[in-house]
């Protein structure tokens, strides 16, 4: 029987279950100690003086002076440092590290810290430092604009959000020796292993030998893609200087307070439409907060507004995006990256330009929505596997949507849809130079995989492995995984943006049927008790056709789209503006489920996710820190603020996949929002800012 | 348990901020027991210690020596003393949810009791501790205000009769006394309709924003939680109530009796908004 397409056991799921499953926490090495990081406590400003107010006996005490290569995460530029030197430029940066054995004594060391302070800025729109900016340009926009029978204007603004994996940020640094050099070794909570070799070097220099091993991974949602190189390289600077394992495992406020967050950001549309509703034009201006150093932010910004026209057709499209500094904690990483933003924005537009306008909503969709053949802002022309039309069908149709919507007229009930799409995989040419590797190791049992992509729970292992499993005809429980080491694995790109089954599995699909001709019908046992171990290692070849140019932003921005529709069914309570969502269905496409209960999951969670953005998760920042920044709080949804979820997962392969997938991580993570606040909308509350809290709906005025 | 991650590895002990080794707890069996050592020591009781957890948890703790009275059995009974409802200090919410007595007697403290947290909190967390605790969010405190509950304080040698009204100072003070334990909450007989709304962050495990409860009768008592440093009766609003005035001008008389404030959770307007919506709506409900 065939693994792909069944619900297989998860690879990782008994030692998850039993509790055997080792975190960054559950291990300890001999003679380890504990690493604290000392962190400002000023927004902006310069420091002055450090004195330590305690017995220093005993303590590993680190700052920039002792880093003997480059005080810089390398990522795309090398901006921010791994400790203060003299300018502070956020809340909650590092600016010294001590480790002690006795992790009480630690956390009841104080240091004493004085800064000159500088007048801090907070507000994006003030900001005049920009990190990158884009311009997209199709057409005529200007033009097409003046023409427009009617032009339709809206500002809208989404907030921070944080990840709230279940597992805070946490490494050790153990000290080794390889070959006679002193090196260091990483386990820890990693999406991407790889990142943190790199920034690492950056900071010893080339020469400590250094290997990253993940430990089990508590969640990740894009939060563990660019800081754990951060606290990496705080413990491992501790644990070359003590010659000691040190492991720093941040509690949840601090990781609350010191990691990366979702960008805010506001976006501005003018849209020009036809009388019978054709988009004729768009202008989109999109403004992203990057905080207090670049990290991730020109990447962010760009998916953002590759998407931040929707999943419609328009000759004339002009799309300004810019992230500027400011001095709050670096924003980075987070599931959908940049697109939940804007997705949010022009879903809230159509429906105030179907408004406008004096047509359904739902009908001026389908007048505008991509088909294949149609080319998006960026020109790319799209192909077979375009579902907005059929997602878009299919969600109005099964939830009864225009009779249902009709029926809730005068009361506190009402429907909400939102149509999205997200492209799989890294943007443009980024596949191709990422030149991603996989390998497959044979074992005297079956095979191994050997791949730097992360089990952080999306189930990595488990797909993979059915991938390796079919492509090359053996049963599942012959593949195993291997715990991805730098030292061991081959490097197959970060753990992100969608393309850990589509991209990596599709290069795992190839060393499968290139082993499999090599087994020439052997068992992987036979062919290993006769012949020996061999590996198939291969790079990831993107699909030939895809031309992108970075320059000028034109040309094939992915290769391929998830598409989804939601509609929201919620009930607002007349005294309080609470929202309660009712139902939610979600009709999603993502080539062909591998794993229909992972997808599913991925689906469940991301709607979770999408719909704490949309009405419950407040970043509460008060002198550019998050104030709340506690589970208390910071409230994300339980079970019982989530609604009933109808998934429905629609097929429409991708020839370049595996099994014809396309990437699904992200995707659920932009519908919710716009679907809720178009709900909202249909009662009255003409909400253009997430989240969507009753506060914020109370002051809402009425659309009608 | 060990296993092998690359090479030795053991399973750690878990760690909060405070230094747990600086903490001293002793247990007492009996009421008698507890009360003797408090008269001769200064220890904080611990109870279900659903909220000192939590300070333990975020380094804000400063009390070291404590006194644990969950195994105090006779603090726990629920029973009648004549016509009054009588609440042992350590009644937890699970048994206030599954107490026909509370039921019968005073149904809005089952409805309180049963958005309090979650299960395991409802499991632990106790009656006494929530009026201790003297949190403005504590959500049994408006009920106790709007039926005129009673704090029964008791020391070594005498015990109090506090009404809760009376029995807070200020923003997380009370009068109770180092070697006082609060025993019992006692609620005279409730004549009217009672009524309860909870507005906390979420559908559940959420501190209220905005708490309110009442009891519908000649003289109406309402009390909300969440719109001042204490929970507070409202007399004024109750009055003009009483004496017939319409509900539009009760909610008047309201919005000037509160005095909500902006915090982390929400904003002065919006307690003021919904507070006064709330009342309507208990209008509405018990008319
Ligand atoms: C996840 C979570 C959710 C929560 N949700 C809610 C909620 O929805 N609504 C709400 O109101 N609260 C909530 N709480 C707070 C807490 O559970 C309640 O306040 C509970 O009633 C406290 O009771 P306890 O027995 O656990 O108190 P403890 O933590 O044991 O004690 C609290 C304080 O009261 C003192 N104390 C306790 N008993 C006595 C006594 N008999 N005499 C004198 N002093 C005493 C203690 O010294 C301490 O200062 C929540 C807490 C958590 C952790």
């Amino acid at each position: 029987m065939p693994a792909v397409g069944t619900s297989v056991a998860r690879k990782d799921g008994i030692g998850k279950a039993t509790g055997s499953a080792l975190y960054a926490d559950d291990i300890t090495f001999p003679g380890m100690i504990h690493g604290r990081t000392i962190r400002s406590t000023i927004p902006r400003g310069r420091v002055k003086s450090i004195r330590f107010d305690f017995d220093t006996d005993g303590f590993t005490i680190v700052d920039w002076h002792d880093i003997v290569g480059r005080n810089s995460v390398d990522l795309i530029e090398k901006d921010q440092p791994f400790l203060v030197e003299s300018e502070v430029r956020h809340m909650a940066e590092p600016i010294l590290l001590l480790a002690h054995e006795d992790r009480e004594r630690l956390n009841a060391a104080h240091v004493e810290i004085e800064y000159e302070e500088e007048t801090p800025l907070f507000d994006p729109e003030q900001s005049t430092v920009v990190f990158k900016k884009i311009d997209i340009m199709k057409g005529n926009p200007a033009g097409a604009l003046a023409s427009a029978d009617l032009v339709v204007e809206g500002t809208y603004r989404t907030g921070h959000q944080e990840h709230v994996y279940i597992e805070p940020n946490g490494v050790i640094a153990v000290p080794e020796d390889v070959d006679g050099k002193k090196g260091v070794a990483i386990f820890g909570s990693v999406q991407c292993p790889f990142y943190v070799i790199k920034a690492l070097r950056c900071l010893f220099g080339a020469h400590p030998p250094i290997r990253v091993i993940q430990t089990e991974t508590g969640g990740g949602f894009g939060g563990k893609e660019e800081y754990p190189s951060m606290i990496a390289g705080h413990a491992a600077m501790l644990a070359l200087k003590s010659g000691r394992p040190v492991k720093i495992i941040y509690d949840r406020a601090e990781d609350m307070i010191a990691t990366t967050k979702r960008h805010p950001a506001i976006v501005r549309h003018r849209t020009g439409v036809t009388r019978d509703g054709h988009i004729v034009a768009m202008d989109i201006d999109v403004l992203m907060d990057g905080g207090a150093y670049v990290t991730l932010s020109p990447v962010v910004l760009s998916r953002g507004c590759i998407h931040a026209a929707g999943p419609y057709r328009c000759d004339n499209v002009n799309i300004r995006g810019r992230t500027v500094f400011t001095n709050t904690p670096p924003n980075g990483a987070f599931r959908g990256f940049g697109a939940p933003q804007t997705e949010f924005a022009v879903e809230v537009q159509m429906e105030r330009i179907a408004e406008a306008l004096g047509i359904d909503s739902v009908e001026v969709r389908r007048i505008n929505a991509l088909r294949p053949g149609d080319t998006t802002a960026t020109g790319q022309k799209l192909r077979e596997d375009t579902s907005a039309l059929m997602v878009l069908d299919e969600a109005v149709r099964r939830t009864d949507f225009l009779r249902k919507r009709e029926g809730y007229r005068g009361t506190n009930r009402a429907l909400g849809l939102s149509l999205f799409y997200h492209g799989a995989g890294f943007t443009g040419s980024g596949e191709l130079s990422l030149k991603s590797k996989a390998r497959l190791d044979l074992t005297p049992t079956g095979v191994r995989i050997a791949t730097g992509s992360t089990e952080i729970g999306q189930g990595t292992r488990t797909t993979h492995a059915q991938i390796v499993s079919d492509s090359l005809g053996i049963p599942y429980e012959d593949v195993e995984v291997a715990q991805p080491d730098t030292a061991r694995v081959a490097d197959s790109g970060p753990t992100v943006a969608s393309r850990t089954c589509m991209v990596v599995g599709k290069i795992l699909e190839e060393c499968a049927h290139e082993m499999k001709e090599r087994l020439n019908g052997l068992s992987p046992a036979e062919y290993h008790t006769r012949h020996g171990a061999f590996s198939v290692e291969r790079m990831y070849a993107p699909p030939d056709w895809i031309k992108w140019d970075d320059a000028t932003y034109r040309g094939d921005a992915y290769a391929t789209y998830g598409w989804g529709c939601d509609v929201a069914e919620i009930e607002v309570d007349p005294d309080t503006f609470e929202v309660r969502p009712l139902k939610l269905t979600a009709v999603q496409e993502f080539g062909r489920p591998i794993h229909p209960a992972l997808a599913q999951g991925q689906i469940e969670g991301g709607t979770a996710q999408g719909l704490g953005y949309a009405l419950l998760e407040r970043v509460v920042m008060r002198n550019g820190a998050m104030a709340n920044a506690q589970l208390t709080n910071y409230t994300i949804p339980t079970t019982l603020d989530m609604p009933e979820l109808d998934v429905v997962m629609l097929e429409n392969p991708y020839p370049g996949g595996p099994f014809g997938a396309k990437g699904l991580g992200e995707l659920p993570m932009d519908g919710p929002a716009p679907a809720v606040v178009n709900a909202l909308r249909w009662l009255g509350f003409d909400v253009r800012e997430i989240p969507a809290t009753p506060e914020l709906i109370a002051g809402c005025t009425a659309t009608a | 348990m060990a296993r092998n991650v690359g090479r030795q590895c053991v399973r750690e002990r878990d760690a909060v901020r405070t230094a747990i080794s600086g903490l001293e707890v002793r247990r007492a069996a009996s009421l008698g027991e507890a009360l003797s050592i408090l008269r001769d020591d200064q220890r904080t009781p611990i109870a279900g210690a659903t909220d000192l957890y939590v300070a333990l948890n975020f380094g804000t703790l400063e009390p070291r020596r404590f006194l644990d009275i969950w195994a105090v059995n006779e603090l726990r009974d629920i029973s009648m003393n004549g016509k009054t409802l009588v609440l042992g200090a350590l009644a937890t919410y699970t048994s206030l949810i599954r107490s026909p007595l509370v039921e019968r007697h005073l149904p809005m403290l089952v409805e309180a009791s049963r958005q309090v947290g979650g299960p395991q909190i409802q499991n632990r967390g106790t009656l006494g501790g929530n009026v201790a605790n003297a949190s403005p969010a504590g959500d049994s405190l408006p009920v106790l205000a709007a039926v005129d509950a009673v704090v029964v304080l008791r020391s070594a040698d005498t015990e109090r009769r506090i009404p809760l009204t009376k029995f807070y100072t200020g923003y997380r003070a009370t009068v109770m006394r180092p070697n006082e334990l609060i025993v019992a909450i006692e609620i005279p007989p409730v004549e009217g309709r009672q009524w309860f709304r909870k507005v906390g962050t979420r559908a559940a495990q959420a501190i209220s924003k905005i708490v309110v409860a009442g009891v519908r009768a000649a003289v109406p008592r309402i009390a909300f939680g969440s719109v001042a440093p204490t929970v507070v009766r409202v007399p004024e609003t109750e009055r003009s109530l009483a004496s017939g005035a319409t509900i539009d001008e009760a909610a008047r008389v309201l919005s000037r009796e509160i005095v909500p404030i902006d915090d982390i959770r929400s904003t002065a307007e919006y307690r003021m908004r919904v507070a006064t919506n709330l009342l309507r709506r208990f209008w509405i409900e018990t008319g």
